[in-house]
């Protein structure tokens, strides 16, 4: 496109253009395989499009039942956005139609962290209390059994503060998300270990939700303000070095401040989101790079144990292959299944909600009878919130894929 | 040979015949409706699609200008369903003189065109893909309509009055009682069985081809020159308001969204035949050219499909002063009573579709004093059949009305979701076997992949409906699948080439269609 002005939106719609009807989106999206309520990725997206015009309202509900994972637009042989597109229409209806006390809630990791952080143990025993989440389910909407993650009762950012880093070594900005920071904090401990191990002095900016719970459930005014704060909270300490990048382990916020809070938002002119996306490395691409580089310390002893690792949508969606499974292979006399199913039907928030739990849990099916075949006690997988849905459905614990870095560098 | 006997014969089922005949079934007369193709296969079927609001001929042609409004208000009205209210834009670009500006203004409020100046910006925020280096913006109540809607519209509310309407009887013979035309004999296309038809009146509103009907009643001197012009359909809405050119009009001046498409035309190249449907690959790069100016990046969407059609310019050769002679684009009612001296026999040509039930009602009229009956005209407040509810169209229809069975109906094609039981269901009220028929009643296979992934679909269907045999099935897929193509291969280019290729692999590669039993069957009846 020639002119400059073209607004994202329009960009994306634009992209309907290169759709040849092939179907194979429909023969890859999770959801639609296992829903009628869904009618597929080619339908809500590229066709369905030509019948949106931005001043008539909203005329579909079910696009709603997309869940964003973004396996369409990945396997679209012609570069469709299909999710980008799905989301766009998806936000239009919530607009139009009001968004529920729910998704307002279940959205904001942040306030939902302070809430429950203080009060781990109540609130713990709250989520966990069947009563009180079948009260949930009947006023809010949020599925009794649906993956509801357990405070961690302290924070993530507490620690690193009072950690002390080493003086020399080359500076890098670590961006934790709000899955380490409420819920993991000891992924982040094992993130920073791992990275100064390497020779790396790692920096932790005070820092706030990315803003995908809040866009994938089509609250884009909002999304955009929590991901422009994250962005002006990290760009300040990345801008004056050129070789300075930031680090994350939560891939799917990652790939929110790479790519989608760009395309989906409409934040294509932002400087210091440009920056932040410019600069930004999911943690096994990063320690795979480093590998390459011949700069990865791989002084691994051996673990000898059975994992299964699943790569997540999202993780998929940064379009760098599936760096964790290489590093995995470095470790000595671990063996590593990888599963080979689509999606574990969590996709963010989009399997707590109670008219989708069936469908996230039907669409997990077949990786969580993959998981229980394999015979491996752990799972690893670099989202957390897939994580929950894992171990939810398989009963087996969930790891990020450098949990097994960690061990074998014997941290 | 059959014979039929009515008040009036209308040849030539475009918008203006169809009007015609829904004119004269409203004042309570008999009618039979005859055209040589489908109903709306010719110009009505291949226009632009614009319910024009007046603007354009604001300056160059007033009476023309003051027609179109005063018909743009009617259409809302009576033909609600088949229009959406898309509302226009007549936008100045660098290309155009800034001086038109000033006198398009005046010329429209001297008209009464509807015209509201509004901000560049503004106009901007509504279209965003428009060219941001616009200098002036005036917005006009321009409305699309759909053409095949609104024909059949009035040709199913002439038939519930009693009419009588043949698609595929091209009208081959007049009868003649010395100075009085009396009915005409027509063929079936399909059957090649005749009919002859007495009538106390016949008309002529048989557009470009008025001249080659007049001839075959003994008329002479009615000449039109067929004008032709090309238009490309982009494969979405560039753009959700008609978007034209602020100066003199010209070629490639307007960009009108309708149903899923916006198309962007038209030329006008004068030629010998109406048939000619030539394109030419400079009218085509002309046309993105244009295209380009209004949306940058015009170029780079998918074209979907060009076609033509054939204006119909009026010359009257017998105006006794040959140097007042014009080659005019209003609409010309010729009463060959008085012209020629010949009773029951009235040509209705040019003109424009937003003015058909103009050229309808004075038809009327003319039919009406030949007669000797006064009957008045009740078209401009009787609604169409469907549009009683006086409510436009809106695009998102289908998509709304597709959700209420999302998993129940099954799309037969997929671009312009048309189900199943709504292609059945037209199939067995045509009683058709041309999918092309079908395809002006749903706009099956109009979509992006041009029929790729639903003409076979049809196809199985009609064969398992209608008993039709395999080698007629067939027959039925290869027509449609050849005049499709003419539409495509003039703009074989970036994501249509890609379609096209993927369509032929299914076609050519997988099905073998040219090797069908069929090949050699005869397509000509299909
Ligand atoms: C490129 C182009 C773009 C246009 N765009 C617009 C626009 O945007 N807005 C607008 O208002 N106007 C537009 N027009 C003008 C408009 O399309 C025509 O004026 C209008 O459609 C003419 O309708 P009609 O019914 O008179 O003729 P037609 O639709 O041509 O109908 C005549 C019918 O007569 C039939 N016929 C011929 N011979 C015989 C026979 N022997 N026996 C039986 N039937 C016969 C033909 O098959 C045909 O169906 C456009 C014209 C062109 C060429
Ligand atoms: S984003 Fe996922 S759920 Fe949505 S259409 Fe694409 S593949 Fe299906
Ligand atoms: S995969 Fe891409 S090209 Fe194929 S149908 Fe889906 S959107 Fe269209
Ligand atoms: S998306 Fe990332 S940053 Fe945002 S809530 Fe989740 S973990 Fe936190």
């Amino acid at each position: 496109m020639s002119s400059v002005t073209t607004p994202i939106d329009e960009l994306l719609r634009g992209s309907l253009d290169h759709c040849v009807k092939c179907t194979i989106c429909e023969t890859q999206c999770p959801v639609s395989n296992v829903t009628p309520l869904f009618p597929g990725p080619k339908y809500a997206g590229p066709q369905a499009e030509r019948y949106r015009v931005s001043d008539e309202p909203s005329v579909e509900w079910s696009v709603d039942y997309c869940s964003g994972c973004g396996i369409c637009s990945m396997s679209c042989p012609q570069g469709v956005k299909i999710a980008e597109i799905n989301a766009q229409a998806r936000h239009k209806l919530k607009v139009q139609k009001g968004i529920p006390l729910r998704d307002r809630i279940i959205t904001r990791p942040t306030w939902l962290g302070r809430a429950g952080t203080p009060v781990a143990p109540l609130a713990n025993f709250t989520l966990g209390f069947r009563p009180l989440r079948v009260l949930g389910e009947k006023t809010l909407g949020v599925h009794r059994n649906g993956p509801a993650p357990k405070f961690a009762g302290r924070r993530f950012s507490r620690w690193a503060r009072s950690h002390a880093a080493p003086a020399t070594g080359r500076k890098i900005v670590y961006f934790h998300g709000c899955g380490t920071e409420y819920y993991e904090p000891w992924e982040g401990q094992k993130v920073v270990e791992i990275l100064e191990h390497n020779g790396f002095r790692v920096e932790v900016p005070k820092q706030d939700c990315c803003g995908l719970p809040l866009q994938s459930s089509g609250l884009f005014d909002d999304a955009r303000k929590v991901v422009l704060r994250l962005a002006r909270a990290l760009a300040p300490h990345v801008r004056d070095d050129p070789d300075t990048i930031i680090v994350g382990n939560a891939t799917s916020c990652t790939l929110m401040l790479k790519r989608e809070a760009r395309e989906i938002l409409d934040l294509e002119n932002d400087p210091d989101l440009a920056l932040v996306a410019e600069r930004t490395y999911d943690i096994c691409e990063l320690l795979l790079e480093l590998h390459d580089r011949g700069e990865l310390k791989t002084d691994f002893k051996p673990v000898n144990e059975r994992v299964a690792y699943h790569a997540p949508c999202q993780q998929q969606g940064h379009y760098i292959g599936k760096p964790a499974l290489e590093l995995l292979a470095l470790i000595p006399e671990l063996e590593v299944s990888e599963m080979n199913a689509r999606c574990c039907g969590i996709a963010g928030t989009y399997g707590l909600k109670a008219e989708k739990y069936d469908i996230a849990m039907a669409v997990g099916a077949d990786l969580f009878s993959q998981v229980r075949d394999s015979g491996a006690d752990t799972v690893a997988c670099d989202s957390e919130t897939c994580r929950w849905q894992i171990t939810h459905g398989t009963g087996r614990s969930s790891v990020h894929p450098i949990d097994f870095l960690h061990r074998a560098y014997g941290l | 040979m059959t014979t039929l006997s009515t008040d009036v014969l209308v040849i030539g089922g475009g918008a203006t015949g169809a009007g015609v005949a829904w004119d004269a079934a409203l004042r309570g007369f008999d009618v039979v409706l005859v055209d040589r193709g489908d109903l709306a296969e010719g110009t009505s079927g291949r226009f632009h699609g614009l319910v024009h609001s007046g603007g354009r001929y604001a300056v160059k042609d007033p009476k023309a200008a003051e027609e179109c409004i005063a018909e743009n208000r009617i259409l809302r009205r009576i033909a609600a369903d088949c229009i959406e209210d898309i509302g226009g834009f007549f936008v100045t670009t660098p290309w155009d003189d800034p001086a038109y500006a000033d006198r398009f203004k005046d010329g429209c409020q001297a008209t009464g065109v509807d015209c509201e100046e509004i901000d560049p910006a503004l106009s901007l925020r509504e279209e965003p893909r428009l060219n941001p280096d616009i200098s002036r913006v005036f917005r006009v109540p321009d409305a699309n309509i759909d053409v095949w809607k609104t024909v059949w519209a009035m040709a199913h509310g002439a038939q519930d009055r009693g009419a009588r309407v043949l698609p595929y009887h091209a009208a081959v013979a007049f009868r003649r009682d010395g100075d009085r035309v009396t009915g005409a004999r027509v063929r079936g296309a399909r059957t090649g069985e005749e009919i002859d038809v007495e009538a106390r009146v016949t008309v002529n509103a048989s557009g470009a081809w008025a001249g080659r009907v007049a001839d075959l009643a003994g008329i002479e001197g009615v000449r039109v020159l067929p004008g032709r012009g090309i238009m490309i359909a982009m494969n979405h809405r560039l753009v959700n308001t008609c978007v034209n050119r602020c100066q003199m009009p010209t070629d490639g001046d307007i960009l009108v969204p309708i149903r899923t498409v916006c198309v962007i035309g038209t030329t006008d190249e004068h030629t010998g035949d109406p048939d000619d449907h030539t394109v030419r690959e400079s009218e085509v790069d002309a046309m993105l050219d244009d295209g380009e100016k209004l949306v940058p990046g015009f170029r780079q969407a998918r074209a979907l499909r060009v076609w033509t059609g054939v204006r119909p310019l009026f010359e009257d050769a017998k105006a006794s002063d040959t140097s007042t002679r014009d080659v005019t684009r209003a609409h010309a009612l010729l009463d060959h009573d008085q012209r020629d001296g010949v009773t029951g026999f009235v040509t209705i040509t040019g003109g424009k579709l937003t003015t058909f039930r103009l050229m309808a009602e004075e038809t009327m009229n003319a039919v009406c004093r030949q007669l000797g009956e006064h009957r008045p005209c009740t078209t401009q407040t009787e609604p169409l059949p469907g549009s009683e509810q006086r409510e436009h169209y809106r695009l998102g229809e289908r998509l709304e009305r597709k959700e209420e069975h999302l998993s129940g109906a099954q799309l037969i094609c997929e671009c312009e979701m048309v189900t199943r039981g709504k292609l059945e269901d037209a199939i067995r009220r045509r009683a058709t076997t041309n999918l092309d028929d079908i395809r002006r009643l749903l706009r099956l296979g109009m979509g992006p992949c041009q029929g790729g992934f639903c003409i076979y679909r049809a196809t199985g269907v009609l064969h398992g409906l209608d008993g039709l045999s395999a080698e007629q099935a067939d027959a039925a897929l290869q027509h449609f699948l050849q005049e499709r193509w003419k539409g495509i291969w003039p703009i074989l280019y970036g994501d249509q080439l890609r379609q096209a290729r993927l369509d032929d692999w299914i076609f050519q590669g997988v099905l073998g269609v040219a090797h069908t039993p069929s090949s050699d069957g005869d397509r000509s009846a299909a």
